[in-house]
């Protein structure tokens, strides 16, 4: 992958680093200055050091439909937006395949399709409750390509909140336990709501695997991560602050109990080599192949 | 450079780990910071600081110079006064208070009052935006975030008042900038520990559109990760990012150092 300058090393330095949770945007979603965030977004992971975005769009960003229910038509469209960012920098850049479980042909349409073009996620967002039956035939699809699903999740859900059928750990664990095949990951530990909760939650359920992004960076947040589900079930995101995820990364370095070398490489990259499908990173070196979920274990 | 936004103590509301002096001190020299501006944490919950206050000045005091106290002044406290010319005495660069803590509304009197008397002093008042995401609050935790309209006001009270406010975020600062003359703008100072970087490019645009003098930096340590302004320097665009920290001196705001 190009560096951030000839002879410049990234400031997260060399080896793989994997994005796990990164977003785009298109002319279609409301916003005149959208390439903006797209080049800012490619401009700062060339600084970092990150060698691929695995990023997805919602719809058109709540201008035809909203963010986190959006309509067929939009998630068709961010959908191909998405894959369209891949086929021009396959490099560096891979693609969730959003869905809506409230349209559940569509979304299995949606998933197969995208698969064909070649997406490697799935991406549920918040238009249905995580348990929900709805989301099974989803996981049962995402299953049968080998495909992680990135989950939205608020952290510790105390009461509902607008504009969203919002799930937390402990519903995403029931969808986990009903679907061990499918590694979850679960979306930003950083990104509101009581992480603790989270951890408490998924603790004992070995193919839930949090993502660190967000713009939360609370001290003790990354140790308490690490004290829970250890480093193997830990992946490295952005979400839509990249500057606490180079906080993040940084911090990974001073957290007790610390990491060691092969932990920090886990978190950078491994994890994510194990849990999509084999070969569909770019830049990313292949792992000995064995079941995604073996390798789950703390 | 100066980290202007630490703090020392336990917080109410979680476990943070280590908020000690010395756990300061080694995360300022892992991340080449040369002094840090501290405030006690525990204060911004007191309903009277002055307990508080002499904590904070014992728990520093084998730390002069490296870590610099800004205690607690509450103006609607009886002899307020003689706490902050207490404060002065002591060594104290600045002072804080959590109007949002105490239940005032943005045009309070008895806090327009310790913003002139700061001033007047050479201080500059602090101002802390939020200490934790609203998303993530304990129940019990029901201070809203600081308001522009408070901000506004205390920086239209006089010519003197010098306020660095902190864990601010674009919207607010800008509603704040942009709503001041030019003189008044003047008497602001964010700190950059919550503003965000790429892929929205916040801090950069402030910096473009406002000035970097105006910025300083700081980190919300030990509740946040030292790590972050940092970080936030490290990733803006090219013609930002030479000199590495483009921004203003803490250490300037204080018209009695200056």
């Amino acid at each position: 992958m190009p560096d951030a300058a000839p002879g410049t090393a990234p400031l997260a330095g060399r080896e793989p680093l994997v994005d796990v949770h990164a977003h785009f945007f298109h002319a279609r979603a409301g916003r005149r200055d959208w390439e903006m965030p797209n080049r800012a977004r490619m401009r700062a992971g060339e600084r970092i050091g990150i060698t691929v975005h695995i990023a997805s769009i919602l719809g058109t960003w709540g201008h035809t439909s909203p963010v986190y229910f959006p309509s067929p038509r939009d998630v068709s469209l961010g959908n191909d937006e998405m894959l369209a960012i891949q086929e021009r920098d396959p490099e560096r850049v891979r693609t969730y395949a959003t869905v809506n479980p409230n349209d559940t042909a569509h979304a299995l349409d949606e998933i197969a399709r995208c698969a064909e073009r070649g997406a490697v996620g799935v991406k549920l967002a918040a238009s249905r409750r995580a348990d929900d039956p709805l989301l099974d035939p989803i996981a049962a699809a995402a299953q049968r390509r080998h495909f992680p699903i990135l989950h939205h999740i608020w952290q510790h859900r105390t009461r509902d909140w607008p504009a969203q059928d919002i799930s937390d750990g402990a519903d995403l664990g029931r969808l986990a336990r009903r679907h061990p095949g499918v590694a979850f990951i679960l979306a930003h530990i950083g990104g509101g709501g009581d992480y603790r909760h989270t951890f408490a939650a998924v603790e004992d359920i070995p193919n839930i695997f949090l993502d660190l992004s967000g713009s939360g960076v609370d001290r003790g947040m990354l140790d308490d991560a690490v004290r829970s589900v250890g480093a193997r079930r830990l992946l490295w995101g952005s979400d839509i602050t990249m500057d606490t995820g180079l906080a993040k990364l940084r911090a990974l370095e001073h957290v007790a109990p610390p990491l060691d070398a092969a932990g920090m490489a886990d978190v950078r990259w491994r994890n994510a080599a194990r849990i999509f499908p084999a070969g569909s990173l770019p830049g990313i070196p292949l792992l000995d192949a064995k079941p995604a979920m073996a390798a789950h274990a703390r | 450079m100066i980290d202007a936004n630490t703090f020392v103590g336990p917080y109410p509301f979680r476990y943070v780990p280590h908020p000690d002096p010395d756990a300061l001190v080694r995360v300022l020299d892992r991340e080449h910071i040369e002094a840090a501006w501290v405030g006690h944490l525990p204060s911004a919950f007191f309903r009277d600081p002055g307990a508080g206050n002499d904590a904070l000045f014992d728990a520093l005091s084998p730390y002069t110079g490296r870590l610099v106290p800004v205690p607690t002044i509450r103006p609607d406290w009886p002899h307020w006064d003689r706490a902050l010319a207490d404060a002065l005495d002591r060594g104290a660069v600045a002072v804080r208070a959590y109007p949002q803590q105490w239940g005032f509304g943005s045009q309070h009197p008895a806090l327009t009052e310790l913003a002139l008397s700061a001033g007047e002093s050479g201080v500059p008042l602090i101002l802390t935006t939020r200490f934790e995401d609203l998303r993530q609050r304990h129940p019990l935790d029901s201070a809203g975030d600081l308001p522009a309209a408070t901000i506004r006001a205390l920086a239209r009270a006089g010519p003197r008042v010098r306020l660095l406010v902190t864990a601010a975020g674009r919207a607010l600062i800008e509603e704040v900038h942009w709503g001041l003359t030019p003189d008044e703008r003047a008497r602001v100072w964010w700190d950059i520990s919550w503003i965000w970087g790429p892929p929205e490019d916040e801090l950069a645009h402030l910096l473009r559109t406002i000035g970097s003098q105006r910025f300083v930096y700081g980190s919300g340590w030990p509740l946040r990760l030292a790590q972050t302004p940092r970080a936030n320097l490290d990733l803006l665009p090219d013609e930002l990012r030479s000199p590495l920290a483009p921004l203003g001196d803490a250490a300037q705001i204080p018209a009695r150092s200056a």
